[in-house]
């Protein structure tokens, strides 16, 4: 097989832990409940996460431990967070998307077709590039589980979750668990996530002027970050395609070359060389631009849903409240089941404000977060983009001389 | 590349020159033996040999300092082809190698030159001189008698080997019969005896000596029957005898007259003329050899010496019309110092179509003489026809950009080719101010000749940045075109050797059956085809230096476009990253602004 299930090992990942930070700022200065995931598997269709935890905390079992956890015990954990009432009133971390490796196995299965009929340089090249690719995909998609669990760590409430807990600490396979948790929470979770947007929209009046001002920014940025966000990606891909087309350009070049038997020949090779440097920076740049401004950008554009998530479930809240308002007053007016209704709007409105107070909470220090976030990584990608187009600029001015000279 | 099979016309000189190399010696050989057809080709028709020949005329042609050709080869080739008078004396001296006709005969040259030979020349017999200039096949003696200069001194490598290789086709008879004919062969060069001089001077092949030799016997010997010259001439690479070194002396002063449009030509005349006439073949051989090479160079520096101030640009591309008869009408704007102008800077206003209609009567003209016409740009249905509906759209916008800079580079490409230059048709399509509609623009094809150019391209064209490639990848196309002609002179002249020999054998028969009455009339025939057979070889070897010269700027025109390009494309990928730097600098503070 193409890909030998690889092992990355700590040093590899050691770049990633920029990455990390880049999304979320500060996941990890609690000593209390250190996460990260520093290696990962990759077998066929499945990666397979080392998670390791350090803890000082007691209601851990040891201090210092690491399981191995597959896309879909993370997927799990989100969901019976996202089913636990207690949590309505929190923004709950996004969860992660599914790794997508289809690019590269589309790539490496067209490597393995035209092998016989590639140069053993195109062929080399092209599997340099496949291996970048993959490594690629798996660095973010590494980056994103990681970030998950650590949002979960650093904050109070979900630190403490027992299902948190197991997950970080079960040392068996969690599939067993993952079917049990189907089957429970079923269908709850998908009507939770439908249309949240709309009930906001069309739902209750609002009384509370901080969530109305929220729900407007919280909509229009929303549509607002999905776009950026696709921006975002074309604008990658096109630096990945013009990366992809100097490559070309310079394999084309040197099979000129191949040919030639002039002085003519020397040159064309120069020129093929400028460009194979001219694709390693733009490769790089794609690569950081991806990191730093798409990959945040997508990130918050799930974080920013789970924000609406939360205002929408306290939307229901209130609604539940104004219609367990609306059964007192008809229980009064028919003379019964009062107290039973009474019992309703009380519990009604606590949830309610449980929810609004936590609620002002969350979306507050969630716009914090959101600001630092967006300047660290702006900054960075801005010094990096900078540091490119000086490369690039040496580069070309150095060629020019070159082929001036020539 | 024509093909270089032993049946087609010559390989261009890069493949060649080995062989000629051996080939010369071979006539070397032939011509110290007393006859050299024997020694040489075991048939007269034996293609080898006018291959070689055909390779090194050309190449001498360029490599003689003599040359005229320096500065304007093509224009000087087409006066050469001499009439036969001229020829003949001339012929005599000429060297069947220095086939290059073209080259060769270059009407200034000859005065001096048949003034000295024709007097001794009319004394032999007419039929000596009345003979067509013999082919290869026809006499060793010609190669004796090669043509050093080959004026195309365009083309750097001179590969004179050729005339060795003419030593190794005569038959013997023919030797007899050739010597003055093959002097005159088809150079008309009429640098005849100066001609061996240069000859040596130019050319690897040894037979050089002999060829001294030879004029010299001519012009002592009233029979040209006897093949005496030659022995004698060949005898030893001792390339001057004492009656040829004053011949020499004469002659190449003569020629050093004649010179060259540069002073660098006629240094290098002298040069190349002082030691052939009095060293030894060895001498003359390295200066020969180091002739050629000079003359690369001096052909480079008399092309960028020499260039002309001319200048194009294509601007404002403006729609004319509406609908579907709309049509995108381009300034042309000239600027120039040539003579040849009515005035100094002009424009006029050019559709596409008229482009097309230039090339189309550049290529009727030129391209059977075995130039490489440049060709314009491909027509694209889809661009115009998005122009002519008015799509205002970027893409169509870049449509025109990219066609405006194909046209000023099609034309840019036109008038640094030194014979479309003085076309009157170019001319009139800068100056003119309305053009009759072309109307037979048909869509050319123009595919990318070389595959991976072509990938190179789409690739390139996927970039917001345009790099435009495919007019030096369909220029390619064209040389095609300027090789078929040539394959197709080569083969009417084989066709004209061919039925030479037959009605040859005709007349032999004739002679054995002892019919005087229709001996005359073959011995009629057998002038004609030997006439015929000359101007074609002679064509031929035209075409080639032609095709040759084309080839060999074309390649370095090409190097140098894509040269040029890529530097233009690296530059504005440099403006475009300082850009980038510029603004990225400007939004750095606004990010750490934040809160």
């Amino acid at each position: 097989s193409f890909f030998p299930p690889k092992l990355f090992k700590r040093q590899t990942l050691c770049d990633m832990i920029p990455l990390v930070h880049s999304v979320s700022v500060d996941l990890n200065n609690d000593a209390s409940l250190v996460i990260d995931i520093p290696d990962a598997l990759c077998e066929r269709d499945k990666v397979k996460f080392t998670v390791h935890t350090k803890t000082t905390l007691s209601s851990f079992q040891k201090p210092e431990y690491s399981v191995q956890r597959q896309h879909e015990d993370f997927i799990w954990l989100h969901d019976t967070i996202v089913e636990t009432e207690e949590y309505a009133g929190l923004i709950i971390p996004p969860a992660p998307p599914k790794p997508d490796f289809e690019g590269p196995r589309e790539k490496m299965h067209k490597l393995g077709e035209g092998e016989s009929s590639m140069t053993k340089e195109e062929y080399a090249k092209m599997k340099q590039e496949l291996e970048a690719e993959y490594l690629a995909v798996f660095k973010k998609t590494v980056q994103v589980h990681e970030v998950f669990l650590q949002r979960l760590s650093s904050h109070p409430m979900f630190r403490k979750d027992r299902n948190f807990q197991i997950f970080l600490e079960y040392d068996q396979d969690l599939t067993v668990r993952r079917k049990n948790a189907k089957e429970m929470f079923g269908g709850f979770f998908k009507n939770m996530v439908k249309s949240a947007d709309e009930v906001l929209i069309s739902g209750v009046k609002e009384v509370d002027e901080f969530f109305e001002q929220e729900k407007n920014f919280l909509l229009d940025y929303s549509s607002k970050i999905k776009d950026a966000t696709a921006k975002a990606e074309k604008m990658t891909r096109s630096h990945k395609n013009v990366a992809d087309d100097y490559n070309h350009i310079s394999g084309a070049l040197n099979n000129i070359a191949a040919d030639n038997n002039t002085a003519f020949k020397k040159h064309l090779e120069k020129c093929a060389e400028v460009f194979e440097k001219l694709r390693k920076v733009e490769d790089r740049m794609a690569s950081d631009q991806e990191l730093k401004l798409t990959e945040l950008l997508r990130y918050y554009t799930r974080d920013i849903q789970a924000a609406k998530d939360l205002l929408y479930r306290r939307a229901r809240a209130l609604a539940d409240y104004e219609n367990s308002n609306k059964a007192l007053d008809k229980a009064r007016l028919k003379g019964k089941d009062v107290a039973q209704a009474e019992e309703n709007q009380k519990q009604c409105l606590q949830k309610f404000d449980k929810l609004s107070e936590s609620g002002k909470k969350e979306l507050t220090s969630f716009k914090a977060r959101r600001v630092v976030a967006f300047r660290k990584n702006l900054i960075e990608m801005t010094e990096l983009e900078i540091k490119h187009a000086k490369n690039s600029v040496s580069l070309l001015q150095g060629s020019i001389e070159v082929l001036k000279s020539n | 590349m024509a093909a270089s099979s032993e049946r087609s016309p010559p390989p261009f000189p890069d493949s060649e020159e080995p062989e000629l190399l051996e080939d010369s010696d071979e006539g070397a050989d032939a011509f110290t033996g007393t006859s050299i057809s024997e020694m040489d080709s075991p048939s007269p028709d034996s293609t080898r040999p006018p291959k070689d020949i055909f390779n090194e005329p050309p190449e001498d042609i360029f490599s003689d300092p003599l040359s005229n050709i320096n500065s304007e080869p093509q224009k000087k080739v087409d006066a050469k082809i001499p009439s036969p008078s001229s020829d003949e004396a001339i012929d005599l001296f000429s060297d069947p190698l220095d086939d290059d006709s073209e080259v060769m005969s270059s009407p200034e040259v000859q005065n001096p030159m048949p003034d000295l030979l024709n007097e001794p020349v009319e004394a032999p017999k007419s039929d000596v001189l009345g003979e067509p200039p013999v082919h290869r096949n026809a006499a060793r003696q010609q190669d004796v008698f090669e043509d050093p200069p080959k004026s195309s001194s365009k083309s750097s490598s001179v590969k004179k080997a050729a005339s060795a290789e003419m030593f190794g086709d005569d038959d013997d008879e023919e030797d007899l019969f050739k010597e003055p004919p093959n002097v005159v062969t088809k150079k008309p060069q009429p640098s005849g005896p100066p001609v061996d001089v240069f000859t040596e001077v130019k050319s690897d092949v040894k037979v050089k000596p002999q060829v001294k030799d030879d004029p010299t016997d001519l012009f002592a010997e009233e029979a040209l029957t006897a093949p005496a010259p030659k022995p004698s001439a060949g005898s030893s690479s001792s390339r001057t005898n004492g009656v040829h070194s004053e011949e020499q002396d004469l002659f190449s002063e003569a020629t050093v007259e004649l010179s060259l449009d540069s002073p660098r030509n006629d240094r290098k005349n002298k040069d190349a003329v002082k030691p052939s006439v009095s060293a030894p073949a060895a001498p003359v051989a390295s200066s020969s050899s180091k002739a050629p090479s000079k003359t690369l160079e001096e052909l480079e520096e008399e092309e960028s010496e020499d260039k002309f101030d001319l200048n194009i640009s294509i601007t404002n591309p403006e729609k004319v019309g509406d609908g579907m008869n709309a049509y995108m009408a381009y300034k042309v704007s000239t600027q120039t110092s040539l003579t040849m102008f009515r005035s100094k800077t002009f424009t006029v206003r050019r559709r596409f179509s008229d482009f097309l209609g230039l090339f189309e009567k550049l290529s009727e003209k030129h391209s059977q003489n075995g130039y490489l016409i440049p060709p314009p740009p491909e027509k694209s249905i889809l661009g115009m026809t998005k122009v002519k509906v008015g799509k205002d759209d970027p893409s169509s916008a870049e449509f025109v950009e990219r066609r405006r800079a194909a046209l000023e580079r099609y034309l840019q490409r036109v008038v640094s080719h030194p014979s479309l230059l003085q076309d009157p048709d170019v001319r009139e399509f800068l100056e003119k101010e309305e053009l009759p509609r072309a109307v037979s623009t048909q869509a050319l094809s123009g595919a990318g000749f070389l595959k991976m150019l072509n990938k190179a391209t789409d690739a390139v064209s996927k970039m917001t940045i345009k790099m435009n490639e495919q007019d030096v990848v369909s220029g390619r196309t064209c040389s095609q075109g300027c090789f078929d002609q040539r394959m197709k002179a080569w083969q009417r002249w084989q066709d004209a050797e061919n039925m030479l020999q037959k009605k040859r054998e005709a007349e032999a028969k004739l002679l054995w059956a002892n019919k005087p009455d229709k001996l005359q009339q073959a011995k009629d025939e057998i002038s004609e085809w030997e006439a015929k057979v000359t101007q074609y070889e002679r064509e031929f070897e035209r075409i080639s230096a032609t095709v040759r010269n084309e080839v060999i700027r074309f390649d370095k025109e090409k190097a140098r476009d894509f040269n040029r390009q890529v530097i233009k494309y690296l530059e504005s990928l440099l403006h475009s990253q300082q850009q980038l730097i510029k603004y990225w600098d400007a939004f750095l503070p606004e990010a750490k602004a934040i809160v």
